[in-house]
């Protein structure tokens, strides 16, 4: 019996290659695969049957899914540059304290360390018409006299994910923010002082371009952490009422789980990837710039 | 242009005072050079100066302003720093022109300023690169262009040389100068390179440790040293210094059995029995044949030879007097083993007496 001999390279990456094939390669290509199909969870066989790209002709028909998508990129849009604003604040203010700036920086992690689920469950709280936080607040200090349905009225439910999320994810801006004032050479400083800025100016002129790239580092990683931000909102809102803060991936999970059609969810999954790519490449490609503006090179 | 005068200003921080209380009154379009070895607080003066430390005793005038509590961009000062401080992600052209435009100048003006102080340092054809594509020396120029291009009334430099190669330092050393011929500016510069401060300095202002220890022109702290602080700091190599007592013959003793004369002028400043410091340059201590023709007082002493470096025009000589390594130079060298016995004269005319106790100059 003739053994069959493998070359040794092929069997050294053999382990790498059949983990990566399970965890990774196999999955891939199935829910790319099944994307194709009407697959449901409850009736196995249908994962067997080709559609070609009616998964995808429907959700792009689909009114809902381009509300859903619309109302990601809005909660991505407003987070992102509220929580930019809100850490650029924070990191300025906390650069210029000079005594227990190490435990303030260690107090300013604490929204990031909760889960988001958690986070969720606290806003919630907060948010509730009847015995939360606010209304109780408002109600008592007789700023108003009636329940404000906070997680109820589309508009209002989406401020308040959009504060929870904020409340979150502020922080992460403020760390590499800080990082990046930390990073300043002192020089550069001290000669638009003697150049005859302004502490405005100074700001405006020598330190924003020198935080840019940091901020851009810290707009890549959030827009992907926002894209697919699920927990907060399902725990919150349930994309509700009526859909109305249903994002991308709180309906492609009760496509896929609640109603079980797996095929459709993956092909909605597989749009809604495009749109991380997209803020990814975008904010790699304006990083790039900045660092080359610095002279840091691409 | 402008005068500008510290008046007991003294630093602190916190309990610790690194500026002791200095007085210094620099002149219209003097160029004057703080040096002293690092920590002697001359960088702190000069900061002070521009307003990016505060002043914690005393007054600085710029012209006939107090100026203690403006803050830098009120002083119409301009400094250059050490390493170099150029805003990375704007051009040459635009780094030149910054301040101007935050002035508020109009575009045409800060062309036609930019223009000319490229033009002055020889910076028109990179006015369109960013810093981080220009050597060292095309960055200190461009920093130098970015002080003048204002016409401030004072320049200050700190260590502006210092990052530069040896042959760069001497040619922009040499640029500098120029400059301020050119430009006719007070300028109060920081290093704690003796040779800089010799060569460009009119005037120069030697400190230690938050102290002035001796100000006056590059030729009078060369040749009449305060103290021998001033006498080591000043001059390469450095002045030699030998201990000493004055006997009652008038001779002085110096360790090892070597005795000298006391110099005919400091005879009448010295005491039998008092402790002094005996110093001397390299260049008075030279051997016999290879040194230059001695007028007055001098003294013939054998020394070994320790180690010689032959510099081509001359040679360092370095040996061992009364217990001491000392430098001496030969002239028209010729080659020297190590270990060889050789006579040397010293001219007592130039030698320098300082007190043991205070280390003063008994000139």
């Amino acid at each position: 019996m003739s053994r069959l001999k493998l070359p040794q390279w092929f069997v050294l990456l053999l382990p790498a290659i059949i983990i990566l094939s399970a965890v990774v390669l196999i999955p891939l290509l199935l829910s790319l695969y099944s994307s194709f199909t009407p697959y449901r969870l409850t009736r196995p066989e249908t994962l067997y049957k080709w559609i070609g790209t009616f998964n995808y002709e429907k959700a792009i028909t689909n009114a809902n899914f381009w509300a859903a998508f619309g109302r990601t990129v809005l909660l991505l849009t407003i987070a992102l540059n509220v929580e930019m604003l809100l850490g650029l604040g924070l990191a300025l203010l906390v650069n210029r304290v000079t005594w227990g700036q190490r435990g303030l920086r260690t107090l300013m992690m604490f929204p990031m360390m909760f889960s988001p689920v958690l986070v969720g469950f606290q806003f919630k709280f907060i948010f509730n018409d009847n015995v939360g936080l606010v209304n109780n607040a408002l109600q008592s200090l007789g700023f108003s006299d009636v329940a404000i349905p906070w997680l109820v009225d589309a508009n209002l439910a989406m401020f308040s994910i959009i504060f929870a999320e904020v409340w979150t994810s502020t922080s992460v801006f403020a760390i590499l923010i800080l990082a990046g004032l930390f990073a300043i050479p002192r020089d550069p400083l001290e000669a638009a002082k003697v150049d005859g800025c302004t502490p405005w100016q100074t700001f405006r002129h020598i330190t924003l371009p020198y935080l840019m790239p940091f901020i851009y580092i810290a707009l890549a990683i959030r827009s992907l952490d926002v894209a697919r931000a699920y927990d907060i909102v399902q725990i919150m809102t349930n994309g509700g009422p009526a859909r109305r803060t249903e994002l991308i991936w709180t309906m492609i999970g009760r496509t896929g789980y609640v109603d079980a059609k797996m095929g459709y969810a993956n092909a909605m999954g597989y749009i809604s990837i495009f749109l991380a790519i997209f803020f990814t490449i975008y904010f790699f490609k304006k990083l790039n710039a900045a660092r080359t503006e610095l002279g840091m090179g691409g | 242009m402008a005068q500008v005068h510290l008046k007991n200003v003294s630093k602190s921080y916190g309990a610790l005072e690194v500026v002791h209380g200095i007085n210094l009154d620099i002149d219209h379009n003097e160029f004057v050079v703080l040096v002293g070895p690092s920590g002697c607080g001359k960088s702190t003066t000069l900061r002070m100066i521009a307003g990016l430390e505060s002043i914690t005793g005393g007054d600085v005038l710029i012209g006939e302003n107090i100026v203690n509590d403006l803050p830098p961009r009120d002083r119409n000062i301009s400094m250059v720093f050490q390493n170099y401080a150029l805003y990375p992600h704007m051009t040459v052209g635009e780094n030149l022109g910054f301040s101007l435009k935050i002035a508020g100048k109009s575009q045409d003006q800060i062309d036609a300023a930019v223009a000319e102080a490229a033009a002055i340092l020889s910076l028109t054809e990179y006015l369109e690169r960013k810093p981080g594509a220009l050597s060292g020396g095309q960055r200190q120029r461009v920093a130098m262009g970015r002080a003048i291009v204002r016409h401030p009334d004072v320049f200050l430099f700190d260590e502006p040389l210092s990052n530069l190669d040896a042959k760069l330092r001497a040619q922009m050393r040499v640029e500098i100068k120029k400059l301020h011929q050119k430009i006719q500016t007070t300028i109060v510069y920081v290093t704690h390179d003796q040779v800089e401060a010799m060569t460009l300095a009119d005037r120069i202002v030697i400190m230690r440790d938050g102290h002035i220890e001796q100000q006056g022109t590059p030729l009078e702290v060369f040749e009449a040293p305060a103290n021998t602080f001033v006498a080591t700091f000043i001059g390469s190599p450095p002045m030699n210094l030998l201990d000493g007592i004055v006997q009652q013959d008038g001779t002085l003793q110096l360790g090892g059995g070597v005795t000298l004369n006391v110099p005919q002028q400091y005879t009448a400043k010295t005491r039998p029995g008092q402790k002094v410091v005996l110093g001397f340059r390299a260049d008075n201590l030279m051997p016999c044949g290879h040194s230059l023709p001695m007028e007055g007082e001098s003294a013939e002493i054998e020394m070994t030879v320790v180690l010689s470096e032959p510099l081509g025009t001359e040679t360092l000589l370095f040996g061992a007097l009364a217990g001491q390594e000392v430098q001496a130079k030969m002239l028209n060298p010729r080659p020297v083993s190590n270990g060889e016995r050789m006579m040397f004269n010293l001219d007592l005319t130039r030698v320098h007496l300082f007190d043991g106790e205070s280390q003063k100059s008994l000139r």
